[in-house]
């Protein structure tokens, strides 16, 4: 940890990112650095756009503004070489799993082998076995998906999340949709993956008992605006109301616009009565 | 007050028509930037190291084309009868049932041979490639795809066109020859023509133009069908029923256009 802290490298560097789905403004100048070695936590409730900030920190999506930097590199500005070079450094576990269901669990793990690197077969089977041991999941390379469980599914994304060896691990919801002892186990598996690759991971997720559980620092998302960056304790501490309130699970209450609200309920008819 | 209500469905109904136009450009201009992206990696990929698996077409090869094979002998010989027949029967009205023929021969391998394969693979194999594409949408394996730095064109769309590029014109070729040899069976059986002289005037009268006339417009069918499945199962959004939408939309489609252009093309090419 201490070793971190004096040479602190940057992987992850967003600056003012603002993005549109539509007319809706979902990040309003979001900025965060992640550090190399951390497990950085993204927290905030469903609408607050962590999973959008993610598609965008993992290249699936540009910016309306505001800039993207991943390993020093910011992914809109590669060619098709460069990018498929930083594309191999990063990890991604799908909320879903996203395992490619036409394939048994070893086919979707040995797919990114096959199409990058020109390993022959049985280092690929063997690199498979290696991160299935990792996970927990030796002796599964022959199920279908859909012969998993929810937890299985889990673990065998991370699993083929991680097959390249990469720099950043991005984890999407890691224990949602779970019971209580399996995403404990998850998250100690995060840790452990951390511990035994050494790499950077960023979770994005709404469950503040594992956030807590895994961070070094979490980073709180509210209505696209990132309230506060953190350790755990400064989170504790905060003073913020909103935040707090998000940590006791109190409901929020809405900030009414007495027009804004008046329009609402009226739908067009109230601009259609202001031109008469 | 009812002058402002009907300005404002008229606007309304403007505004609509416009969005449905700009919707429709928008689709085929994705339709065209598919071909192009797919023409880049099939013949830029393996030099970007990234070439456009062979085994992949194979396995749709043999989806789209050999699983393909029984139903199509079954309509082509059922259109080839039902062709006898009803020719037949016309002709015996100018008492020229001999000259059938003809009409079997040009019509099955101009006509009938491309244009049934063509609903049938879009039917068959159009819906399957939108329904596989919108399920891999949905569950975000097309997403996984993207990240792990393999481009979602060549390793799912590629291999099909291709599949489909080959396999439409070898099945309408062989849904031709189903057509005419059960055409014949008919009328030999009907007019007393022995199969040999049946085969005889078949071949005399086919020339390369009418066979090119069938296979050059199963190539354009092929094309449609990808490009339109493709384009509907990328739309989808909203989950199970979302995919099922985009699906009955690619069919619908992919069979509108294939008659449609069926009709152009014979218009344009015979003229």
């Amino acid at each position: 940890m201490d070793g971190r802290e004096q040479k602190p490298e940057k992987v992850i560097e967003v600056r003012d990112l603002v993005a549109h789905y539509g007319e809706r403004k979902i990040l309003d100048g979001v900025s965060m650095d992640v550090y190399g070695g951390e497990i950085m936590v993204i927290i905030g409730g469903s609408g607050s756009g962590k999973s959008t900030l993610l598609r965008h920190l993992v290249a699936l999506e540009q910016g309306t503004s505001g800039t993207v930097k991943i390993l020093g590199r910011d992914p809109a500005a590669l060619d098709a070489k460069e990018a498929l070079a930083l594309r191999k450094k990063i990890g991604v576990a799908f909320q879903g799993g996203a395992l490619f269901s036409s394939m048994t669990v070893g086919e979707n793990m040995m797919l990114p082998l096959y199409e990058h690197t020109v390993l022959d077969r049985t280092t690929m089977e063997i690199m498979v076995r290696l991160k299935l041991e990792v996970v927990g999941l030796a002796g599964f390379e022959d199920l279908m998906p859909a012969e998993l469980s929810g937890g299985m599914v889990k673990r065998a994304a991370f699993a083929r999340a991680v097959i390249m060896d990469p720099k950043i691990l991005f984890c999407d919801e890691p224990s949602a949709g779970l019971d209580p002892v399996i995403a404990a186990a998850l998250d100690d598996l995060l840790l452990r993956m951390r511990e035994a690759m050494g790499m950077t991971i960023i979770v994005v997720t709404h469950e503040l008992e594992s956030a807590f559980r895994i961070a070094d620092r979490i980073t709180v998302l509210d209505q696209g605006r990132i309230l506060l960056t953190g350790t755990t304790e400064e989170l504790r501490e905060t003073k913020s109301e909103r935040i707090q309130n998000l940590l006791q699970r109190r409901t929020q209450e809405e900030i009414v616009d007495p027009e804004e609200y008046l329009e609402r309920l009226m739908g067009e008819r109230l601009g259609e009565r202001a031109l008469l | 007050m009812p002058s402002s209500d009907t300005r404002h469905s008229l606007t309304r109904f403007t505004e609509r028509m416009g969005r449905t136009v700009v919707a429709g450009v928008e689709e085929v201009g994705y339709c065209g930037a598919l071909i192009a992206e797919s023409l880049f990696w099939l013949f830029a990929g393996p030099r970007l190291k990234q070439p456009v698996r062979v085994n992949s077409v194979f396995v749709q090869m043999m989806e789209v084309g050999v699983r393909a094979v029984p139903i199509i002998a079954l309509l082509g010989g059922t259109i080839g009868v039902m062709l006898a027949i009803q020719g037949v029967h016309t002709l015996r009205i100018f008492g020229a049932e001999s000259r059938v023929v003809i009409g079997i021969a040009l019509s099955v391998t101009r006509e009938f041979a491309p244009l049934i394969t063509g609903i049938l693979v879009a039917g068959r194999s159009g819906s399957a490639l939108a329904a596989r594409l919108g399920t891999m949408i949905i569950n975000q394996e097309v997403d996984a795809l993207t990240v792990m730095g393999i481009n979602p064109v060549r390793f799912l769309v590629v291999p099909a066109l291709i599949a489909l590029m080959v396999m439409v014109p070898a099945l309408t070729f062989f849904s031709g020859l189903v057509g005419l040899f059960a055409a014949g069976l008919y009328v030999g059986a009907d007019l007393g023509i022995s199969m040999a002289a049946y085969v005889d005037q078949t071949i005399e009268i086919l020339s390369t133009d009418d066979i090119m006339h069938g296979m050059g417009k199963s190539l354009i069918f092929a094309a449609l069908i990808a490009v339109i499945s493709v384009a509907n199962g990328a739309s989808v959004t909203g989950g199970a029923e979302g995919v099922g939408r985009a699906t009955t939309r690619a069919v619908v489609q992919a069979i509108t256009a294939i008659v449609l252009t069926d009709m152009v093309f014979a218009f344009v090419v015979t003229r």
